[in-house]
Order: C-alpha cells, then structure tokens, then sequence
C-alpha cells in the first residue's frame, strides 16, 4: 500500500515539475491570441478574449516583404543543411568506422576535439573568407560548412552506429565482389537509416533555431530567415507590435514541434547513446 | 568494379588479427574523406591560424589587415573595460547555469528512471525545451515574461540563468541512460545490507555514474560559454543593463560584426579558446580523483 502511494506521489512531483516547465511554451500559443495591451498587461495562460488580429497583422509586408518569405528562406537553409549534412557526414563516418588508412586515430581524435570548438571562435576568419568569395548575403555560408562534414558531432554519432553493424556483413559483401563504394552505398547506409535521419532532423532544428550566424551573414529582407526577421521586432516598445511578434515566434517553432511529435523516440535516444559512449 | 581485386601494398605490415580485411586500398577511403578534409583545411585549421595571425592585426575587412604586434591583446587586458565586464558576466554565468542545470537535470532523471508507462512522455517533455531553448521564438518569450527583471542589472542574468536551466532535458536524457545502465543486482544487495536510498545513492549511483556526470558537466560547461541568442534577444543585443548582460560571444559579435574591429575580435576569440582549453584540461584532471570508469578496481 505504501509502495502504491509512494509511486502515485512521484507521479505527482513529476507532474508539479512540468507545469512550470511547460508554462512558456504553452503560454507563447495562448498569448499570440491575445491584444498586445493584454500581453504587456497579465502573464495569464488564458485570454481573456481570442483575437486572429495578431495572425492577420502577419499578412502585412515586414520589412518590405511578405511574412512567408522568411519560411521559405527558413526551410531552404535548414533543408538544404539537414541534406548536406547526411551525405557529408556518412562519407567521413564511413572511413573513420570502415576504412584503414594512414592518421586515422589522430584525425578521429582531432574531428572530436572540433565538436568542443566554439563556433563563434572560427567566425570571423570564415567571414572573411566569405566575403572574398562574395558570398556575403547569400545562403552559401550557412550551407557550406555542411557540404564540408565539419559538423563533427554527426559524424561521431554514424561513426558509433556503424560499429554496431556486424563487420561480418561487409566481409561477406566484399568475398562477393563488392568495393567500399558499393558496400557503403547498399549495405552501410540502409543499416543506419536512423542515424541518418537523426542527423536530418537535428541539422534542420539546430539551425531552424541558429541565430548567430545567420545574424552575421544575412542582411538583404528578401533573404531574411525566421530569426532575423523575429529580431526586427525586439526594439520595438509599441504593445501594438507584440501581438504579431508572438503570432510569428508561435507559427516559427511549430515545425520543430511537429517534427518533435513524430520522431521524438529516435531524438531522444539518438541524442542519449551519442553522450554515452564519449 | 576492379578495385575490389586490388591487394593491400603491405600485407606484411597488417596485424594478424586484422588480416582478413583486404581488398582496402587505403586510397579509397581519402575518396570518401574528401569533403571531410577540404572542410578541415578551409573552414578549421585555415580559419585557426589565420585568426591567430589576424589578432595581431587592426582589420576591418575591407583594407588589409595592418601589422600591430601585442595591442589588441593588451588593450583587451589592461584598457577596456567592458571586457572585463563580458569576462564577469560569462563566468557568472557559468559557474551559476552549470551546476544548478546538471542538478535539476540529475534530480529529475532520478525521479523518472524507473520503467513505467509514463517513462517515455516524461523523457520527452522534459527534454522538449532543449529543442526551443536557443531559439528566438523563445528568447522573446523571456524577454515578456521576465520583463520586470531585465530592466534590472542584479536580476537580467538570473533572467538568463533560468533560460539555460530551464533546458536542462538534454543532460537529463543522458543521466536517464546512464542510470539504466547500473545493474539492479548491486542496488538488491545493498538493500540486503541495510543501506538506505541515501547510502545507495551515494555508495553505488554516484560512482556509477560518475563517467556519465563527468561528460556532462564538460559539455555543459563548453556550451554555456557559448550562450548568445538568449543574452542578444533580452538585451537589446547591448549585453545591458549596465554590462550585466554582456556575454562574451555578445561583445565578441559586437566588437567584430557590428564596430568592424576584427583584429581586435580576432585576438577576444582567441583568448575564449585558451580558456576553454585550460578549463576542459583542468576538468579532466580532476576527473582522475572523482571519475571512475568498469573495470577500474580502484
């Protein structure tokens, strides 16, 4: 009986714990319909009274274009990100867990230094480098990288889920004629589909959400993402603006709930067994 | 395919136990590595040397960058101020965020770990906010609800100190699994000799655990001194009131991005990467007093 009362209690605490915790996020969706004289005024869940002004208001040009640019431009740079990132990353991870060649634990223990080094320290050599390209201003910046596997805690996580494939299989493949390439393209990929989709889905929230370096090398309206146009409305001090701020802040993180919804098993443990096996 | 008949060039050179692995020609796997190493050379190692050459340089990237020997590094050290302030502001940061993250993220995956059929919603909504957290959607968030604080220069950072531990569900998700990975056994037979959850705790979880704490706590550490977007979004990206804001990364993108003093960025940067070596140094060796990892019989 007390075994049963101390679980319903644990139970309890947890719940407690939430409330909190999801407060901010549940408050943002529940506050984007509110006046902007109500946002400023109560930091109560409920409306009072359930405006769309604030979504209407987005239909408004923002800094000269229309809000669903900055999706667009969004999607774009995340997507093409998440795509560059598989392909890149399962290449290296590939010969890093396969391959035998010279340097190879030195370079392994150099990509997993490069996952601790802060990205802002290599910001201002790359833009500068950017900036001879003439690539300022363009999506190239934020996508190259990625092109590039310099995203090195990707390649950690293949690397770990290749050593999990019985080498056994590629043994065999290779008895039967098969060459790296052959083997990595049908035997190693489909066997880490999830690491791959793991890759895809983290690359498109992390930078869905990054700020930093789209702040840096994004300036054109037309080429706005959603956080640099979000960022047009922190100085404004007009309660008139904070409902359309929230409507949009509100509509910004629904594709990485929605993407969270569908794949939180494989995040959350992807996530996981990448920590553990440092 | 014919480079499948290919032999190894050394096959004498191979160990013996990994003799069965030909059919390798060591230059198929620079193939796949391309892309790897051009991102290495051109985008890290490239960029790393060239930062360090540039700190010793005034540069506003559109004249070339004009020798200045140790001045940047001296000005940042001995003449301005607000340095210092980004300095102090980081390290509280830090030294408040981590700890108390790491323990909110260790006491909650305590609570949860054991299996029920709640486990997996749980897991998810805790970690949910680690997903939102360094986006501006919820910077804004903060920047209304905390309103009153962040006017304030005693409580702007406290502001942001609950921002960082609000996502704590990343670390929690690793304790989460690390817990699981303690064999029962050992918690039945300290039950059997009378130790209390506290004892156990202490006796067989710590310990156990200790491997996992210890990535976190580097982590963790790591990514709290590169904390921007909630600091940039609460504060005007003036790192205000009075300093108390001023995150490194934000005077670092102030001094470089928006003042165009690059050489002086270069050497802020510069100086952020020897702390954070020594600080990662000085971690793992403590970790040799505290960090056990199976199999050690110490």
């Amino acid at each position: 009986m007390t075994g049963r009362l101390r679980v319903t209690g644990r139970h309890a605490v947890v719940i407690l714990l939430l409330i909190p915790l999801l407060y901010p996020i549940a408050w943002l969706f529940l506050a984007s319909f509110k006046s902007g004289s109500e946002i400023v005024q109560s930091l109560a869940l409920l409306p009072r009274e359930y405006l769309l002004d604030n979504y209407v208001a987005l239909g408004d040009d923002l800094a000269g274009v229309p809000a669903w640019t900055f999706f667009v431009n969004s999607t774009i740079v995340a997507g093409a990100c998440a795509l560059a990132n598989i392909a890149s990353c399962s290449l290296a991870a590939y010969a890093f867990a396969r391959l035998r060649f010279r340097m190879r634990g030195p370079l392994f223990a150099f990509t997993l230094a490069t996952i601790m080094l802060p990205v802002h320290i290599i910001t201002i050599p790359q833009y500068s480098l950017f900036t001879k390209l003439g690539m300022v201003d363009t999506f190239w910046p934020l996508i190259l990288p990625k092109l590039l596997a310099t995203d090195a805690f990707f390649i950690f996580l293949m690397v770990q889920f290749m050593r999990t494939i019985p080498r056994e299989l590629d043994e065999a493949a290779r008895l039967d004629g098969c060459g790296s390439i052959r083997i990595f393209a049908s035997i190693v990929l489909p066997l880490v589909r999830p690491a791959l989709v793991t890759t895809a889905i983290f690359t498109f929230i992390w930078t869905w959400n990054d700020f930093f370096t789209q702040l840096i090398y994004l300036s054109s309206p037309e080429r706005l993402t959603l956080p640099l146009a979000l960022r047009l409305f922190i100085d404004t001090t007009d309660y008139n603006a904070f409902g359309p701020m929230l409507a949009l802040s509100a509509l910004a993180i629904v594709p990485i709930l929605l993407f969270f919804a569908a794949f939180q098993r494989l995040l959350v443990e992807g996530f996981a067994t990448s920590g553990l096996k440092g | 395919m014919t480079t499948v008949l290919d032999r190894p060039r050394s096959a004498a050179a191979a160990p013996p136990a990994k003799r069965r692995r030909y059919g390798e020609r060591p230059s198929i796997a620079y193939l796949f590595l391309t892309p790897w190493v051009a991102g290495a050379l051109l985008l890290t190692l490239g960029p790393m040397l060239w930062l360090l050459y540039l700190s010793f340089t005034e540069y506003d990237l559109f004249t070339a960058p004009r020798w200045v020997g140790l001045d940047n590094y001296v000005r940042m050290l001995t003449v301005d101020p607000h340095f210092w302030n980004a300095v102090r502001a980081t390290s509280k940061f830090v030294l408040i965020s981590v700890p108390v993250q790491l323990a909110a993220a260790l006491g909650v995956a305590l609570l949860i770990h054991r299996r029920s059929r709640a486990q997996g919603f749980y897991r998810s909504a805790f970690y949910a906010p680690s997903l939102l957290g360094a986006s501006v959607s919820v910077a804004l968030v903060w920047r209304v609800i905390f309103h009153d604080w962040i006017g304030d220069p005693d409580r702007a950072l406290l502001a942001l100190v609950l921002l960082a531990v609000w996502q704590f569900g990343a670390p929690m998700v690793i304790f989460l699994a690390g817990l699981q990975q303690i064999p029962q056994e050992y918690y039945d037979a300290a039950a059997v000799d009378g130790a209390g959850p506290w004892r156990s705790f202490l006796r067989i979880t710590v310990p156990m655990l200790s491997p996992v704490i210890f990535f976190n706590l580097v982590l963790d550490t790591i990514r709290a001194f590169q904390v921007f977007t909630g600091a940039y979004v609460v504060s005007n990206g003036t790192g205000g009131p009075s300093d108390s804001t001023l995150f490194y990364t934000l005077y670092l993108y102030e001094k470089g991005f928006v003042e165009f003093k690059m050489g002086y960025a270069s050497a802020m940067s510069w100086f952020l990467l020897v702390v954070i070596a020594v600080i990662t140094a000085l971690l793992f060796r403590t970790a040799k007093g505290w960090v056990f990892y199976s199999g050690d019989e110490s």
